[in-house]
């Protein structure tokens, strides 16, 4: 026992998380993308061939990748000032300001949707690019924000000793710091919007396709596998491209473990000034829809709440359920992605001389956000249809599938910080008596809480906001609270809009208290 | 001790297998007697009914809703060689030579199919049993052709008037159902020359999103919790009830009507899935939806008609919705065998 | 009880920075691992620890087999050399760590940290955050750590490297006054030459993955194996001088050697045991000559060859000097007897 006890732990906890993806992504999607690829029984792959001469799908092609890029770019441009100053100022509303910013992030397309038309914004690549800055500014006022609060000032303070000025010091000593970081950030914004698919269908309106779309139409409309699987291997190699890019530009990072500097309040009139031009643009964006949102659910004297718990014609639940049912699918998402996250996180920070096989298992459990809810969805249905694995039709599915889609932002999250840990404090604790799960929970899980509880509260987030899967998967009457705006936006009449949009209101500030609780909560010191 | 963090993964592991077993026994298992349900989104019924389905035949519903009526048609035929359930609701007209042609359903003559109008019996093999049917017809906001002292249109050729210019807008066929029927009604109208309409259409100033909820919700001027400024819209003849059914409190007169020169039918179908493991149970439950007590559920839950004649109807649909006494129609065979070369063609007249 | 090791090996690749090394420990000893950087000592502190596995060899203690055994179930103690404490506990909370890996309950503990304190002097420092301490305080602290589990074995790494200059000396003295208080058999490794003969009983001498030399302190001292070895250990002039019968004859005496027959014997000398006077046996000319807080050392050419010594005055370069040499303190490189 003594010999092989912790081989067979730690290869467990490789072997549960890489388990859970191949059975329930790998399988599924290469069962739906085989048979697309498949023509009575030998592989064809005429349909790639077919995309790349289709002069209408190259043009989807040549769109997806353009609008990605610019959206990246304006995300970018949008966060990073914000960014700045939330990482370099203390002061009251910090967190409040935080939890704003993280809130479009899970907020369902449908329901943004009609915030912004209600602007009079869809129907345009301008509309689809503010969208994308609004979902996506969260993702990198966070991942930034991290690295930028664990930056060292005596190194800034030691460039403007040396005679630089402030722009300088911002350029030749911040921003080569922050660099990794932003790399990473802009990956996965880059990510998202290049696989983005309501966004894209709601307020781009018809003329306008990404490979998400197209996939969405050849598959869910057309029953077109072939051409699906074809259009699925293209954004399946793009999105792989990206995060490879992605990965050797921030391999050599390492995270410090340090707690974040403790930062000045903005006590000088500069510096408020600067505070607020930082935050204006960021807040402005997010607050005009989230506000008009808000002030809409109030419409006809708030009459949208006052029917929360009755069940409305056509429902099999009241608004509360919906919110109840979403809470306990977000829970057992949580639970899932943030146990297997930190497990395969754990195996992959391990000092080891595999670092191929880390690398692999690494890109692998981000593959999930470069494939189509509608392929993974179908892709269930075609290989869960034998008993014991009769998923189908299970609860489970869903929280599955969520846990599926948090997974990446667990690993991402833990990875670096485990990786920051110096190995003799985990030496250390081995020798003064500590077994590998003894050196885990009192070295390497203090320093990674923090971590995990952001990231636990990521994943709730996206739990709570998912609806592509949650549509797409066959289910059993699970209601969630964004499928239940959807149900009562598509039918006419001024009550289903009002609860609707009170709904929609409930989820956003459910996000946000989920959002203030995951970054209050981890301010906790651990204790032994 | 040591070992806590791997016992709390194996147990969630075991959970996890736990949960899908029991969710799988309580899908195969006979004992229970439950049938299942395959459908889309915008099914529903009332519990009451259910129950009283159940108290009849001692066969418990299981509910799968799987999105749209397109994607949940789909997803029956992938998997038509282990079903996901017993009964499929909700393919319409539009589909129905797609579900046929898959094989996806198993012959069943339905008890009561005979009181149902032939017009709306498009399968003559019966495997697929008609259970309600609806409108997609253009909806105009009455009030704000009141206000600009306009007559409101009627028919399909006064849409392309320059009066009207800037006031319609339709949803994608490629995408939505509703888009789709009424390129159907068009094509009906026109004939072949059904594309030359669009192009005059489109000069008018025709306006197309993906969806119904953006068209309606989002773009149509006649909508309560809208914010459009479009209108006319393609909807539903029932839209103008559900209009008066939803509001708080619901006006005298319906604030929309549906043109009943503009409309295309609709007919929703169920059938028993071949392979069913449940086929009695199966076909208690279509037997179950062409009875009175179902039937006369509907129009509220889903806003369709029912198929059978005689239903009575609540009194929102008798006093502020109009069924079309001629609406267009065209047979299954020759949308299922056009519908595809209809969306390349509007696509291409429309969109580019 | 006894630590053996035998044949120990540890490769990377194709590298091998440990090379079949044997060593022993015996009761309260403390034996120092000696050797510059890159010699393989780290590697072996950490084979004998269990950290890296050895790639052949074994390791026991007592004659109990611990080559597989996992690092928490050796009971050995390590203090690395930039001590590793844990940043998220406090001073108590990390001298009580591995009473608490080992189930002790939380009363005892804190009593047992609490001596550690006393026996280290930080007392009244429990609660301290421990990156607020000073690199002597973080030292202290870590080897309160190390010892408060009573490890059968203690390893220090370079245990003074990090500590500032100043301070090395009196800390020094405070860890060899502790080490021999707790009796607890120690094995050190270091590059550092004051660190090794300033506490060990037993001085090993490491070079390229080999060991080269081992034995008492000040057998090691004075009687190298070899030149290379003596260099290592300061000796900066080495004079080839005729041996016969059990006597080497030096320019100022002879001096008695256990090496056999007739022959020659390179004597060596720190530059402290050589000194410019007027009456010394041995004179050049100046070379070159630097000044060293209140001494000069100087490098004198002479008819022996280049010597370097210790001057009161600081001679011109040029000039003509007399050198006079501490035979006690010579330093004889003796070859290690064969078949030892």
């Amino acid at each position: 026992m003594r010999a092989f006890g912790p081989r067979v732990a730690r290869g467990l906890l490789v072997a549960v998380p890489l388990g859970f993806l191949a059975i329930f992504f790998l399988w599924p999607v290469g069962a739906i993308l085989g048979r697309g690829l498949r023509t009575g029984g030998s592989l064809d792959l005429r349909s790639l061939a077919e995309v790349w001469r289709d002069p209408s799908l190259r043009h989807v092609l040549w769109f997806t990748v353009v609008q990605a890029v610019l959206s990246t770019i304006a995300t970018l441009a949008v966060a990073l000032p914000a960014t700045a100053v939330l990482s370099r100022f203390q002061f009251r509303g910090r967190g409040l300001v935080i939890a704003l910013l993280t809130m479009p992030f899970v907020l369902p397309t449908v329901v943004v949707g009609t915030a912004f038309r209600s602007l009079g914004l869809s129907g345009s690549l301008t509309a689809i690019i503010t969208a994308h800055v609004f979902f996506n500014v969260a993702i990198a006022v966070r991942v930034v924000g991290e690295a930028w609060r664990a930056l060292d000032p005596a190194e800034e303070d030691a460039a403007q000793s040396l005679g630089a000025g402030p722009i300088l010091t911002f350029t030749a000593v911040t921003l080569p710091a922050l660099r990794p970081a932003i790399v990473a950030a802009s990956s996965i914004v880059f990510l998202f919007c290049f696989t983005s698919f309501g966004v894209i269908l709601i307020l781009g309106g018809p003329r306008f396709a990404t490979i998400e779309t197209e996939i969405y139409r050849q598959t869910a409309q057309l029953l077109d596998l072939h051409t699906a699987a074809a259009l699925s291997i293209v954004q399946l190699v793009a999105v792989v491209a990206a995060l490879l890019v992605a990965g050797a530009m921030t391999s050599r990072v390492r995270t410090s473990t340090r707690l974040p500097v403790r930062r000045p309040p903005p006590t000088s009139r500069r510096s408020q000034l600067l505070l607020a031009l930082g935050l204006l643009p960021a807040t402005v964006l997010v607050t005009v829809p989230l506000g008009d949102l808000v002030i809409r659910s109030l419409a006809n004297g708030a009459a949208g709440y006052s029917h929360l718990t009755s069940t409305p014609i056509g429902a099999p639940g009241s608004p509360l359920q919906a919110i109840a049912t979403s809470i306990k699918v977000a829970c057992v998402a949580t639970v899932i992605a943030v146990a297997l996250g930190l497990a395969l996180a754990h195996a992959l920070t391990r000092p080891g001389r595999r670092v191929g096989i880390a690398r692999v298992a690494e890109l692998l459990v981000l593959l999930p956000l470069g494939v189509s809810a509608v392929t993974v969805g179908f892709g269930f249905l075609i290989v869960f249809d034998t008993p014991p694995l009769d998923l189908r039709t299970s609860w489970w599915i869903i929280p599955i599938a969520h846990a599926l889609v948090a997974l990446p932002f667990v690993v991402r999250t833990t990875v670096p910080v485990l990786r920051a840990i110096d190995p003799r404090q985990r030496e250390t604790a081995a020798m003064l008596g500590a077994g590998p799960a003894q050196v885990w929970r009192t070295v390497d899980l203090p320093i990674v809480a923090h971590a995990a509880k952001v990231a636990a509260g990521f994943a709730a987030a996206i739990s709570l906001g998912e609806f592509g899967a949650t549509l797409f998967i066959v289910r059993p009457e699970t209601t969630t609270v964004p499928v239940a705006i959807y149900r009562f936006l598509s039918r006419p009449g001024v009550t289903n809009v009002d609860q609707a949009m009170a709904l929609a209101t409930i989820l956003m500030v459910l996000t946000g208290v989920v959002a203030v609780v995951a970054e209050r909560g981890s301010r906790i010191e651990a204790r032994s | 001790m040591s070992r806590r963090t791997l016992v709390v993964l194996l147990t969630a592991a075991a959970a996890l297998a736990l949960g899908a077993c029991g969710s799988s026994n309580s899908s195969g298992g006979s004992a229970t007697k439950t049938v299942t349900l395959v459908t889309h989104d915008s099914f529903a019924i009332s519990k009451p009914v259910m129950r009283a389905f159940t108290r009849q035949t001692g066969w418990k519903v299981r509910i799968l809703k799987n999105g749209d009526a397109g994607v949940a048609l789909n997803q029956v035929i992938l998997t038509k060689n282990a079903p996901l359930g017993d009964v499929m609701f909700g393919v319409d007209n539009t589909f129905l030579t797609r579900a046929l042609s898959e094989n996806v359903f198993a012959r069943y003559r339905a008890a009561g199919i005979e009181a149902i109008p032939r017009a709306l019996r498009l399968d003559p093999t019966n495997h697929a049993t008609p259970i309600d049917f609806g409108d997609v017809c253009v909806n105009a906001d009455r009030k704000y052709f009141s206000e600009h002292h306009l007559e409101i249109p009627k028919t399909l050729d006064d849409l392309t008037q320059s009066q009207y210019r800037d006031l319609l807008v339709v949803e994608n066929p490629a995408t939505s159902s509703p888009g789709l029927a009424f390129v159907a009604a068009t094509v009906a109208r026109f004939g072949t020359a059904w594309p030359q309409y669009w192009d005059r259409l489109r000069a008018n100033g025709v306006k197309a999103v993906d969806g119904w909820e953006q068209a309606y919700n989002g773009e149509f001027s006649g909508a309560g919790g809208g914010k459009g400024d479009r209108p006319l819209v393609v909807s539903y003849a029932s839209s103008p009830p559900a209009e008066v059914y939803f509001a708080d409190p619901p006006p005298t007169t319906a604030p929309t009507v549906s043109l009943d020169d503009t409309c295309f039918r609709q007919v929703e179908f169920a059938g028993v899935l071949r392979g069913a493991a449940h086929p009695d149970g199966a076909r208690a439950l279509v037997d179950f939806m062409l009875t009175r007590r179902f039937q006369s559920d509907m129009p509220l839950q889903m806003f369709v008609n029912p198929a059978v004649p005689g239903t009575p109807l609540p009194a929102v649909f008798t006093k502020f919705a109009t069924i079309p006494a001629d609406p267009f129609t065209l047979s299954p065979a020759r949308i299922g065998h056009d519908r595809a070369g209809w969306i390349d063609e509007w696509t291409a007249r429309v969109l580019r | 009880m006894t630590l053996t090791v035998t044949n120990a090996t540890v490769r990377y690749g194709t590298t091998v920075a440990v090379d079949a090394a044997n060593l022993t420990l015996e009761g309260a000893e403390i034996v120092a691992v000696l050797g510059p950087s890159g010699s393989g000592k780290t590697s072996l502190l950490r084979a004998i620890a269990g950290l890296e596995p050895l790639t052949s060899g074994t390791v026991t203690w007592g004659g109990e087999d611990l080559t597989r055994v996992a690092p928490h179930q050796r009971n050995f103690g390590l203090m690395f050399q930039d001590h590793a404490l844990f940043s998220h506990h406090d001073v108590l909370d990390n001298v009580a760590f591995g009473l608490r890996m080992r189930g002790v309950e939380r009363g005892e503990r804190q009593r047992r940290a609490q001596d550690m304190l006393e026996l280290v002097g930080l007392v009244g420092f429990d609660h301290r955050r421990v990156d607020h301490l000073s690199g002597g305080e973080r030292q202290r602290v870590a080897l309160a750590r190390a010892l408060a589990p009573s490890p059968r074995l203690l390893m220090l790494d370079e245990p003074l490297a990090s500590v500032d200059r100043e301070r090395r000396d009196q800390l020094a003295r405070e860890l060899h006054r502790i080490l021999r208080a707790n009796g607890t058999p120690t094995l050190l490794v270091t590059h550092d030459l004051d660190e090794a003969f300033g506490f060990a009983d037993t001085i090993v001498i490491l070079d390229r993955g080999r060991i080269v030399q081992t034995g008492p302190t000040r057998a090691v001292w004075r009687r190298p194996h070899t030149l290379a070895i003596a260099r290592f250990l300061g000796v900066s002039s080495d004079i080839a001088c005729p041996r016969a019968s059990g006597l080497v004859t030096t320019p100022w005496g002879s001096v008695t050697t256990d090496a056999p027959g007739t022959g020659t014997t390179i004597v060596g000398f720190r530059p402290t045991d050589l000194r410019v006077n007027a009456g010394g046996a041995v004179t050049g000319r100046v070379v070159a000559t630097w000044f060293r807080r209140d001494h000069f050392v100087v490098d004198v050419e002479t008819a022996v060859g280049r010597l370097t010594a210790h001057s009161s005055n600081p001679e011109p370069v040029g000039s003509a000097v007399a050198l006079a040499a501490d035979l006690e303190a010579a330093v004889l490189v003796e070859p290690a007897p064969t078949g030892a």
